[in-house]
């Protein structure tokens, strides 16, 4: 690991003079994606500034109804907070399927949502990765890609975006809130994320400096039935091999409201913005559910070995519909 | 360039104990426990927060200390295994006394991990927080009710090479009882 100064940052203003003009600073959150990519080499900034410290650790009730979650709430506090369990249960569920009990203690909100993908090629200096040396080549297309991504992938890249968070912000219709050089600004959190495309480096829409600050959750969502479903090669402390948070009003047989993201499948959550479109107005049937979320995935485009990953999305995607359509909870 | 600092005195508290090392920034807190401070109990396995060997408890929570930079720790009051105690400060701590009792180990790597990650679970249980495997609907702000799943799923973030796993459960449901 090669040597850094370490800024401990008081107010957001100082967080982000301190970071201003300098490409090879970083923001600390938990550490335990940045740490991790430290040692690995794949990381190596002159300045670490520690903004674990700023006032941004507390989860709010604003007046509209909104609720304003700090960047440097901890995942574990945040999955456990009332107004999360009571009125967006598939936050608290994503959260929780996410990592381990003292990794969620120690993870941020704003590192959560800025975590690197987990692609072996990416993590491994020796192999060819256009998201982490552009230009080199990507290992995965032709090696093991198992866990990559079916949807929205590039010639350049195939990675897809590891946390489960922000599958459940994105069905929630939430917003990141954004602090820098231009000022406060805020970004749909389903539009955060990018698709890799020409540009696999560029992850998300942040620009170099910029500070997440919050994440705030919408009235409109609020108390909506709503589930978080992982599915993952062992039982617990994995990442998802493909995951689905849905939020679903039926009202008199009728789908009032209905928001579907994967996890997994993608470079970015997968707003299956198609399948929503065709559900709202109709009869929340099996059957309905089952044609609905085949269009969305009709456009996906497997690998030589993840093809699995359609039909599973699919069946997690309809158990989700189903059971929300049968009770509240889902569960 | 030359006035750059790489190193700080970190002040903090070790075992109730007042520390001030002078870490390198780039130190991990498990480093700077093992090798300046001489407390080898919290292990290094992955060191890349993947096995919970290095599990210590940092302002009573648990937390995986090879991924926790020790200058940014400042003023925190770190416990590792050597520091744990039964509530009157004389004996072991309740978890490792049945640990000891159900033989919850092999070769015991894993094991200074484990206790601390339970410690720091049941806490956390204590204090109402969900798991994975709580059912959704489950009263908030009650303590969560530990049954054998409950305990598995919590407890995930701590491997056991050996696969003491079944006395590790048993173990903790001893202390919760
Ligand atoms: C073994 C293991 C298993 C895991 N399993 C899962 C899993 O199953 N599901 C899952 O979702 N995640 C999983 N994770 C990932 C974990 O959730 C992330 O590492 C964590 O959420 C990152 O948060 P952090 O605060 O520690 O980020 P940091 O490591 O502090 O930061 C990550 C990045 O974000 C930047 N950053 C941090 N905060 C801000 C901010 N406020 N503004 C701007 N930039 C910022 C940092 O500069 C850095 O580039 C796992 C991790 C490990 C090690
Ligand atoms: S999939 Fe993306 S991250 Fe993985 S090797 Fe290819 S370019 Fe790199
Ligand atoms: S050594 Fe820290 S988790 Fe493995
Ligand atoms: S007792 Fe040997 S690794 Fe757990």
């Amino acid at each position: 690991m090669k040597s850094f100064r370490y800024v401990r940052a008081h107010s957001v203003e100082e967080a982000t003079a301190a970071h201003a003009g300098r490409p090879s600073s970083r923001y600390l959150g938990g550490g335990t994606n940045l740490v991790d990519l430290m040692k690995l080499g794949v990381e190596s900034p002159r300045a670490v500034i520690d903004i674990s410290a700023l006032p941004l650790d507390s989860v709010e009730e604003l007046r509209d109804g909104s609720v304003r979650v700090g960047a440097t709430v901890r995942n574990s506090d945040l999955a456990a907070h009332p107004l999360v369990r009571e009125r967006y249960p598939v936050l608290s569920q994503a959260l929780l399927s996410g990592a381990s009990g003292q990794l969620r203690n120690m993870a941020t909100t704003g590192g959560n949502l800025l975590q690197r993908t987990r692609c072996p090629y990416f993590q491994d200096l020796a192999m060819p990765c256009n998201k982490r040396a552009p230009g080199s080549g990507c290992g995965a297309r032709d090696g093991i890609h198992r866990d990559h991504a079916v949807l929205g992938h590039s010639r350049q890249c195939i990675a897809t975006h590891p946390s489960d968070m922000a599958v459940a912000l994105a069905a929630l219709d939430a917003q990141v809130e954004l602090y820098g050089a231009r000022g406060r600004r805020t970004v749909p959190a389903a539009e955060f994320h990018r698709l890799p495309g020409e540009r696999p480096d560029v992850d998300t829409e942040i620009t170099h400096g910029e500070l997440i600050t919050g994440v705030l959750l919408p009235s409109a969502t609020a108390g909506l039935p709503c589930a978080y479903r992982k599915a993952r090669d062992r039982a617990s402390y994995a990442f998802a091999l493909a995951s689905v948070a849905v939020v679903l009003s039926v009202e008199e047989s009728v789908v009032r409201e209905v928001r579907i993201a994967f996890g997994g499948l993608a470079h970015r959550p997968w707003r299956a913005l198609r399948a929503e479109r065709e559900l709202l107005g109709g009869p929340p049937s099996g059957e309905a559910f089952r044609r609905a979320v085949d269009t969305e995935l009709a456009e996906a485009e497997p690998l030589r070995d993840n093809s699995f990953k359609v039909p599973l999305a699919r069946n997690l995607a309809c158990d989700v519909l189903g059971r929300l359509a049968a009770s509240p909870t889902g569960s | 360039m030359g006035t750059e600092v790489f190193h700080s005195e970190v002040p903090l508290t070790v075992n109730g104990e007042p520390r001030r090392p002078t870490v390198d920034h780039r130190s991990t807190l498990l480093d700077v426990l093992r090798e300046q401070l001489g407390l080898t109990g919290a292990k290094k396995g992955c060191d890349h927060g993947q096995c919970g060997a290095c599990t210590v408890l940092v302002d009573g929570r648990r937390a995986n200390s090879c991924l926790l930079l020790a200058v940014a720790h400042e003023g925190a009051d770190i416990t590792t295994v050597e520091g744990l105690r039964s509530a009157d400060g004389e004996g072991r701590h309740p978890v490792q006394r049945a640990f000891l009792e159900r033989d919850a180990f092999q070769c015991g790597y894993c094991t200074p991990g484990q206790i601390c990650s339970a410690v720091g679970a049941l806490a956390e249980a204590e204090a109402g927080h969900p798991s994975h495997v709580t059912e959704p609907g489950t009263a908030i702000g009650s303590p969560a009710e530990l049954t054998r799943d409950e305990i598995r799923e919590r407890l995930s973030g701590n491997l056991c090479r050996c696969g003491a796993y079944p006395h590790i459960v048993e173990a903790v449901e001893d202390v919760i009882r």
